[in-house]
């Protein structure tokens, strides 16, 4: 996994609840057994039509969110299915960062293990930047190290992440040569 | 810690696995039994292969094809790159030495249908697979829970994982269900109560007098649902119920040594007067035949009731969102929605008590013109006991298509393929959007429930259905 200290990126708002991996990523592309390419697939049948034509009544297909690498999502964000293809789609496409007020356990604990910070992030904030990237171009600066949220404005905001997942993701650990550092105390218990 | 406190059946599991601890981290558990399917596992054995790593307990694991296999004819598999994901596990698994029951073996079937029905789910174990439903074991006082494909690569290396400690909350299910109440109609009904977030970061215990009474299938569908609810597990305290289900099964101990650990089992069971860190309650004896009407499970009502008014109603414009792609307008009665398929089986509801209660309700009667019905059986094994009992003829007199085993329709991985627009009544664990085929409108339901709809066309109280009230 590739360490990350900052992120700063344009925010693309998608101000829906309960968003599953299924939609996220849907299943006739889980098929594939490399790690790489789901970009493509991301959030397919909100961007596709039936035809492959894109839809223009989704959001993230408008010009002005090309780019994005700042999600911004409603609460209880990656419900469902254990698939870590979702945070492998997500980070294929192009996002880095995903802020919600709540994240399903699972797709909380798969978006770290690649590399994309997971942030947890008070209602009435998320409200405030949602409306602000759906009216304008809107980039947030996100410095993991400070846990500090940087608009452009100058606003910062700051955010509580776990001390043994920021010095993973700064470091960008390999958690199994981690782990195998206890491999005694493993083999300890087998016995 | 004090020796004689009270202790919860989690507290009691945690301990006995803890093989490191530290102040300011996650505890690192040692892991009884990793199940393995086709979907989740290449790219961990392929993490595996790029660091010349090991896989260190190929004893402890155990793997099945499940998601992908086709479920009419399995001698020819049309779609390549399913082919070659299955293809891809049969090697990983013959490279470690792990076992595998394959798309042909005797033992294949949903990867958490055969674990309990082989006995290598037991009371006190810890589980995971690369699966979220993976909860399901939780219904023999195992410590289950699904996890990611990098942590099935970190599994697969360490026979361990990384846990923070979970909440634990009681979840209590006072009074009795009522006749042609199941299982299904009582997790539902709970994740329907309090949310489908409501158990993010705690391990669920059922407890209470309607869960002491169900049946070891009936614990697997409320455990198996706990992920719907957000928990990261689901379990029941093991009891006389949990080993006789496991007695005699194959990868259990038999005779004085069965006896010895099944009382090492019973001694799992959370003390009274354990502590919880939250207690919600559920009154078994209200609870109807539930049916979901919207695009997650906890979008659901009874039988009697109708979709929301949308003027009492949060996050409005996601239950608007829900209903248009439902294709459902507000206020309208559940009896009145007609459906066109029904699927009955997955890790949810496709084991033998399920299909004989379905069928019960099926047996001489037709399902409606214009309605696909398919039975999918959760493993091979459930399947050639059902048609010993004759219940595959049941089904297809009554126009139902009977297939082998696998995940199929619960999340159309398959052919098995609900079209765009369609309506199928479904005893599996998910509603959302595309979930059973893009376009497709899920209804959760119970297998009752949906055998009387295959017959109706439209959803119906089962409890009016004779055959179940006397
Ligand atoms: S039956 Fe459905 S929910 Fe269960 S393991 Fe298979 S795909 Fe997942």
């Amino acid at each position: 996994m590739e360490a990350i200290q900052e992120h700063k990126g344009l925010v693309f708002p998608l101000n829906r609840t309960n968003i599953d991996t299924d939609q996220i990523i849907p299943k006739q592309f889980l098929k594939r057994i490399e790690r790489t390419g789901f970009g493509q697939f991301l959030f397919y049948h909100w961007r596709f039509d039936d035809d492959g034509q894109k839809r223009t009544d989704f959001e993230l297909n408008q010009s002005k969110y090309n780019g994005a690498s700042v999600l911004l999502a409603g609460e209880n964000f990656g419900c469902g299915s254990s698939r870590e293809h979702a945070p492998w789609a997500l980070l294929d496409y192009g996002f880095q960062v995903v802020i919600a007020p709540s994240f399903a356990d699972i797709f909380y604990n798969n978006a770290l293990k690649n590399g994309i910070i997971p942030i947890i992030m008070d209602e009435t904030q998320l409200n405030q930047w949602m409306k602000q990237a759906e009216n304008s171009e809107f980039i947030l600066d996100i410095d993991l190290e400070k846990q500090r949220i940087i608009a452009e404005s100058g606003t910062e905001v700051s955010f509580d992440i776990p001390a043994y997942h920021k010095e993973k993701l700064l470091n960008g650990w390999d958690e199994i040569a981690l782990t195998l550092q206890h491999e005694d105390k493993i083999t300890a218990y087998e016995k | 810690m004090d020796l004689n406190k009270p202790k919860t059946i989690v507290d009691k599991i945690w301990k006995k696995h803890l093989v490191h601890q530290e102040e300011g981290k996650p505890d690192l558990l040692y892991i009884d039994l990793h199940l393995v399917h086709e979907v989740t596992s290449p790219q961990a054995f392929e993490g595996l292969r790029l660091n010349d790593r090991k896989v260190r307990r190929p004893d402890l694991t155990y793997a099945t094809m499940d998601h992908n296999v086709p479920t009419k004819n399995r001698d020819v598999i049309k779609d390549q790159i399913a082919q070659t994901q299955m293809e891809t596990l049969r090697k990983n698994c013959e490279e470690n030495g792990i076992k595998l029951a394959d798309m042909h073996h005797p033992d294949q079937g949903i990867v958490h249908v055969i674990g309990p029905q082989l006995g290598l789910t037991q009371p006190g174990k810890t589980i995971v697979c690369g699966d979220s439903h993976t909860s399901t074991h939780g219904a023999f006082g195992a410590l289950a829970f699904g996890i990611g494909t990098s942590e099935v690569e970190h599994v697969l290396a360490t026979q361990s994982i990384w846990q923070e400690r979970p909440k634990t909350m009681n979840v209590q299910v006072e009074g009795d269900l009522g006749p042609g109440v199941t299982a299904k109609d009582l997790i539902l009904a709970i994740i329907a109560k309090f949310g489908v977030r409501f158990g993010t970061g705690y391990v669920l215990e059922y407890t209470g007098a309607a869960v002491r009474k169900l049946s070891m299938e009936g614990r697997m569908t409320v455990c198996n649902m706990s992920i719907e609810a957000g928990a990261r597990a689901g379990l029941i305290s093991p009891d006389e119920t949990t080993v006789d289900f496991l007695r005699g099964k194959e990868y259990v101990p038999d005779g004085k040594a069965f006896d010895e650990v099944a009382e090492e089992w019973l001694e799992l069971a959370t003390d009274d007067g354990a502590l919880y860190d939250e207690t919600v309650t559920i009154n078994a004896a209200e609870i109807e035949p539930q049916v979901s009407w919207g695009t997650n499970p906890g979008m659901c009502v009874p039988v009697s009731g109708a979709t929301p008014n949308l003027n009492n109603v949060e996050h409005r414009e996601d239950v608007e969102r829900a209903l248009d792609y439902m294709g459902l307008k507000e206020n309208q009665p559940i009896t009145s929605i007609e459906i066109d398929h029904v699927f009955i089986g997955s890790c949810t509801n496709s084991r033998l008590s399920d299909l004989q209660k379905a069928a019960s309700i099926v047996k001489g009667k037709q399902v409606k013109t214009g309605v696909r019905a398919i039975v999918v059986p959760g493993s091979f094994s459930i399947k050639l006991q059902a048609e010993k009992e004759g219940l595959d003829t049941v089904f297809k007199q009554a126009g139902f298509e009977w297939r082998e085993a696998g995940c199929s329709m619960c999340l159309a991985m398959n052919d098995d393929i609900v079209p765009p627009g369609g309506r199928c009544a479904s005893t599996s664990n998910r509603n959302f959007e595309g979930r059973q085929g893009n376009g497709s409108r899920t209804h959760l339901v119970s297998p009752e429930m949906a055998a009387a709809a295959a017959i109706e066309g439209h959803f119906v109280d089962v409890r009016n259905y004779s055959e179940l009230v006397s």
